[in-house]
């Protein structure tokens, strides 16, 4: 290569590439391309407040994660012993209800929606897994409180879980393991869930609405509006 | 002998206390406290509005 | 089958007109509203922290439910005694359906209630002459005299003024009144809790034998109760005091409330196996015909893209595909 050649064959040539490396980085591309893993514009039809409660969801999720990590620098006794780390729990509490709240009404628009149409039905389904992956984090987190919240829930908790043979492996007593699972496993899921699920909405793209044409003699921008 | 709590423990307590008994409502079989229904009832509130509240049109778009 | 194809498809979501927008700037605006937000109801709510229940605060104020416990305990009567897998054999669990999953599950902690509960606290700890003599007692006796004296002992209990282990017409009990009298002594002055905690290591997160001691007596129900936690209170959704609890749990604590699951044997096992089905359905609802053309037909979604249609009428939305 010398340093007289244009940047583009430069990378001509790696898109050529027939290693496993440049072949995940052509898939991606493809499925991906960075126009519409971070689009400057969206849909015409996207014309609902509705719209707004799927990034309020992310946005109370990232405080739930953040105020979490406080708590976890200064671990699970802090809370109970200081009043600035009581005012942290009920940040965390209090985000943790937002998240859920706005998390359901995401669930609700996206329902009446029918948001799985035109192959989004992974990503509808990521959704339903995320959801119940919080039901379980957030339960877990009532269960790694050390109060009398925490002895009643998991006391009354595992005679559904022993029922079924859950409880003989996820033991709700086991405070060290709902920590973990609250802290660690959990959240990881979660993650994992959400990043998939913001992928699938990027790659297919905004659900059109039902029995919405593209209008066929106007090109995709801005100036078609008008009829 | 008057003794304050120290300051970030003022400053951090709740001009609202929730403890102390539970409001509950019993309808039937419903059993919910009033907490949770205000919850619910925002919930409710918040997407009905999403719906029907027109969204601002923007003017680059037309 | 048929019928989707009939149906109109979903039409590429990128062949529609855009409009300019920034969804960065929408995501820091939304991250920074929630912020504001939950600073506000954490300053102004603050956050419930009801104290635990201990052996020793249980048995300081209600001494007379914690010797009844300790006595049931001892005998092999009581909820955890009784329980069945994961904890032991006494009884084989509920089954879903025609599926005993708590029997196929084993018994992964197991615990032996009269030895792990109150044989080995009073063993663990400095004897007084008449406890060494009952503990002697109470081993050398068969297992048919042990659960004479327990049962025994409970009745009476059971009628004495208060059930006050102090007022306990007299009557054959063996050595149980002295063990479960210095159990009680341990319990008050703290000892018990750490006992029960302490496994044979050091360091310890495991709390199921101490929660399970504790569940079986009725101190911590009561205190639960109070606070509306219980399960056919719609406990499950609660929280103490007038904070907002997991509401969203409000459809799984529903049907401890109706038949009928209310008062069958094996009602956490229909109740877990009912929600799993019902959230497999909310799993699978984009391929199940019927629930996946409710939005279409409540018509919902014409609110929601209402914009959409007056601009661009379309003839039958409400034949399209979901």
């Amino acid at each position: 290569m010398s340093a007289t050649e244009h940047p583009t064959e430069h990378l001509a040539e790696h898109l050529d590439t027939h290693n496993w490396t440049g072949a995940l980085r052509r898939r991606a591309l493809r499925e991906l391309p960075p126009d519409r893993l971070l689009p400057d514009s969206q849909p015409a039809y996207m014309s609902s407040w509705i719209y707004l409660f799927g990034v309020l969801t992310v946005a109370a999720l990232a405080v739930v994660i953040g105020t979490g990590c406080v708590l976890a620098l200064k671990g699970p006794q802090w809370w109970h012993l200081s009043s600035l780390g009581h005012y942290v729990n009920s940040m965390h509490l209090w985000s943790v209800e937002l998240f859920l709240a706005f998390m359901v009404i995401h669930l609700w628009g996206k329902f009446f929606m029918a948001a799985w149409r035109g192959k989004r039905a992974m990503t509808w389904m990521t959704g339903v897994v995320a959801f119940l992956a919080s039901i379980g984090t957030a339960f877990t987190g009532y269960l790694a409180q050390q109060n009398l919240d925490s002895q009643w829930i998991s006391t009354q908790a595992k005679d559904g879980l022993n029922s079924v043979g859950i409880g003989a492996y996820f033991n709700v007593m086991d405070f060290g393991q709902m920590l973990m699972w609250h802290i660690v496993l959990l959240p990881a899921a979660i993650g994992v869930l959400t990043v998939w699920h913001l992928v699938l909405v990027r790659r297919r793209g905004i659900v059109p609405p039902i029995g919405a044409v593209p209008p066929e003699d106007e090109n995709t921008s801005e100036k078609e509006d008008r009829p | 002998m008057l003794t304050l709590p120290p300051l970030p423990a003022r400053l951090l307590a709740a001009p609202i206390d929730l403890n102390g008994p539970g409001h509950y409502l019993h309808w039937g079989v419903i059993q919910i406290s009033v907490a949770n229904l205000v919850v619910i009832g925002l919930m409710l509130i918040a997407f009905v509005a999403a719906i029907l509240l027109p969204f601002p049109r923007k003017r680059g778009r037309r | 089958m048929k019928r989707g194809r009939t149906r109109e498809q979903t039409p590429d979501s990128h062949a529609f007109p855009t409009r300019p927008y920034d969804l960065v700037k929408e995501a820091v605006i939304a991250v920074i509203a929630v912020t504001l937000l939950t600073f506000g109801l954490a300053a102004v709510f603050s956050s419930p922290d009801e104290k635990p229940v201990t052996v020793a605060t249980w048995s300081q104020a209600d001494p007379a439910d914690f010797t009844a416990t300790a006595v049931t305990e001892l005998g092999g009567t009581s909820a955890t005694a009784q329980y069945g897998p994961p904890y032991n054999t006494a009884a084989d669990g509920q089954k879903l359906g025609p599926l005993p999953l708590q029997t196929w599950a084993g018994v992964k902690h197991p615990i032996d209630t009269a030895n792990d509960f109150v044989l080995q606290p009073l063993r663990q700890t400095p004897e007084p002459a008449a406890v060494t003599a009952a503990l002697a007692r109470w081993n050398a006796a068969s297992a048919d005299q042990q659960t004479k004296w327990t049962g025994a002992y409970s009745d009476a209990l059971g009628k004495a003024p208060n059930g006050d282990p102090a007022k306990v017409a007299a009557g054959d009990y063996g050595p149980v009144p002295v063990l479960t009298a210095r159990l009680l002594q341990l319990g008050q002055s703290g000892t018990l809790d750490a006992q029960l905690l302490a496994e044979g290591h050091y360091f310890q997160t495991d709390y199921t034998r101490a929660l399970l001691f504790l569940a079986d007596g009725s101190y911590l129900q009561d205190q639960a109760r109070t606070q509306h936690l219980g399960g056919d209170q719609w406990g499950m959704m609660n929280e103490t005091g007038n904070y907002p609890g997991q509401a969203w749990l409000w459809l799984y604590t529903f049907w401890y409330q109706v038949q009928p699951y209310k008062s069958s044997t094996n009602a956490d096992a229909l109740v877990w196996g009912t929600m799993a089905l019902l959230s497999a359905l909310l799993l699978l609802l984009p391929f199940i015909p019927g629930l996946r053309d409710i939005p279409r037909l409540t018509r919902v979604y014409k609110l929601i893209w209402r914009d959409w249609y007056r601009d661009h009428p379309t003839p039958n939305p409400g034949t399209a595909r979901t």
